[in-house]
């Protein structure tokens, strides 16, 4: 089938061949979305797993501690231990809990997650759709997830996850904003919302270092918003354990109970797969202008292992700013958002169209 | 125009101060060897406690099996809790006077809170606090200790 890890163009191209041959068209498709659907149901199981592994570690370190240490090997088995764990569990339901919505909200808030991942591009070639308004898409399904939250808030029938319902949802809806006028910057610059000519555009420099200052601006505040539509780091307030227990998960047990959370940490890989794609180049690799013989030990590199170090990156970032800053009051949000962040965003975008107007970026 | 001054500023105030928060933390994850966790029961022969840990009160004594309690009773006064009782006895002193010696310091062990205040009573500073933590018995009356060794006495010179 043409294995080339530097581009998977080929290998889908051929694998769709090699079913054409041997089935129908209807039933190569019903194969490939299978194939497709697996391998992300898959991917976001382990991921997930990884991805809260990584966030007891970092944690730790920045608490001066260890983490988990004895389930294996460093405590890499920890987290599948803890997920049979919640497996096993009892799924218990409040008496006048509203029966349909309460089983919905779960499902709502995992299927806004696949949706949004369905665009991220991975590698070259390994992208499942590629939209003309990717990055529209994206912010779109993405605040799907906010009615499943809600949802999870009211059907449960407990004022502790209303209130958390209510905060997650006025925060979500006002830094949705900030994430699409931060990206509406980018957009400026590179001229599409199509995710591909996004990465394709940045094969010599990186749309940070492209745009200077209103880029690096731009990049700020989308990780400032984006850590605050997952609900993650100082922005917790809508499970914030100290006065809500747990917000509007906390009738919520065993798998039902992993899906938010799993759909919680998959949030915050698909901010920082975004923030790969749009500000730091994607998959391509780091390239500096004249420096021949840097770009191409840069491009030696698969375009898998770029991406993934890239969105790891930023994820721990993200990790640093939950395990530094302390959580915001309802009302601080608020101002941060339509005071500060709303109004630097809308000067940015100017400064960016003045700037590629002008001509100016590289 | 002073209210656009004021407003970047808070800005640039707010950003530097988060700056600041994550060099401090910055500093923590990437200095690893300075982190805290224990992993006891494997480093249980190298782990040493810091000086200032407070694991239980004891009274050391030379070799010569000679303690430093007048038996005054002082710390008993002063915990708040009654983990100390003080036995006195009359002794005769060379010269044919009466003075009072310690006879039992009984420390109950279970009733501890590890405040320390009887070691700062102390006037003489005859109890300590010791560095070990491995307190875990089959029988609650093993946590009751005399702490003076028996046939110990009080070292020569040492005044209440």
């Amino acid at each position: 089938m043409g294995f080339n890890i530097y581009d998977f163009s080929g290998m889908t191209h051929n694998m769709h061949l090699w079913f054409l041959e041997r089935m129908s068209p209807t039933a190569t498709t019903i194969v490939e979305w299978t194939i497709i659907g697996v391998s992300y149901m898959l991917f976001v199981a382990l991921f997930g797993l990884f991805l809260v592994y990584a966030e007891r570690k970092v944690c730790a370190a920045f608490q001066q501690r260890l983490g988990p240490m004895r389930v294996g090997y460093w405590g890499l088995l920890q987290t599948i231990a803890d997920f049979i764990k919640l497996l096993m569990k009892e799924l218990i339901m409040p008496k006048s809990a509203d029966k349909f919505l309460y089983n919905l909200a779960p499902f709502i808030v995992m299927i806004a997650t696949f949706l949004a991942m369905a665009v991220l591009p991975f590698a070259k070639g390994l992208q499942t759709l590629d939209f003309d308004i990717g990055i529209f898409y994206v912010t779109a399904v993405s605040s799907v997830g906010v009615i499943g939250i809600l949802l999870a808030g009211w059907s449960s029938n407990n004022k502790y996850s209303l209130i958390g319902a209510m905060r997650s949802g006025a925060q979500i809806l006002s830094y949705e904003l900030s994430v699409s006028l931060s990206l509406v910057t980018i957009i400026i610059l590179a001229g599409s919302m199509q995710l591909s000519v996004i990465v394709e555009s940045q094969r010599d420099s990186w749309f940070l270092f492209k745009g200077h200052i209103p880029s690096l601006i731009a990049f700020v505040i989308f990780l400032v918003a984006g850590t605050a539509e997952t609900n993650r780091g100082p922005f917790d307030l809508a499970e914030a354990e100290s006065e809500l227990t747990a917000g509007f998960h906390t009738e919520y047990s065993g798998i039902k109970f992993a899906f938010f959370f799993l759909a919680e940490y998959i949030n915050m890989f698909i901010v920082a797969a975004m923030a790969t794609t749009v500000f730091l180049g994607g998959w391509m690799p780091l390239h500096f202008g004249s420096f021949e013989s840097f770009n191409v030990v840069m491009d030696f590199i698969p375009p898998l292992v770029w991406f993934f170090m890239k969105v790891m990156g930023v994820i721990f970032l993200i990790m640093w700013f939950k395990w530094t800053f302390p959580r915001l009051r309802v009302d601080q949000i608020l101002t941060l958002e339509w005071k500060y962040l709303l109004p630097i965003n809308l000067i940015n975008i100017l400064l960016m169209s003045l700037v590629v107007l002008t001509k100016f970026h590289l | 125009m002073n209210a656009l001054f004021q407003y970047i500023s808070t800005i640039f105030k707010g950003v530097g101060s988060l700056l600041t928060g994550m060099k401090i933390t910055g500093k923590y994850v990437f200095t690893p060897w300075n982190n805290v966790t224990q992993q006891y029961p494997e480093n249980r022969d190298t782990l040493k406690m810091f000086d200032r840990f407070r694991g239980e009160v004891i009274m050391p004594h030379s070799e010569s099996n000679e303690h430093l309690c007048t038996g005054c009773g002082i710390c008993e006064l002063n915990c708040p809790n009654g983990s100390i009782e003080i036995i006195s006895k009359m002794e005769l002193t060379e010269e044919g006077k009466k003075k009072r010696a310690i006879d039992q310091h009984i420390y109950h062990l279970g009733m501890c809170t590890f405040c320390n205040l009887c070691i700062k009573a102390c006037p003489t500073g005859a109890i300590v606090m010791g560095q070990n933590f491995e307190h875990a018995v089959w029988d609650r009356s093993k946590l009751t200790k005399v702490l003076n060794l028996p046939g110990s006495k009080i070292a020569q010179g040492v005044k209440e």
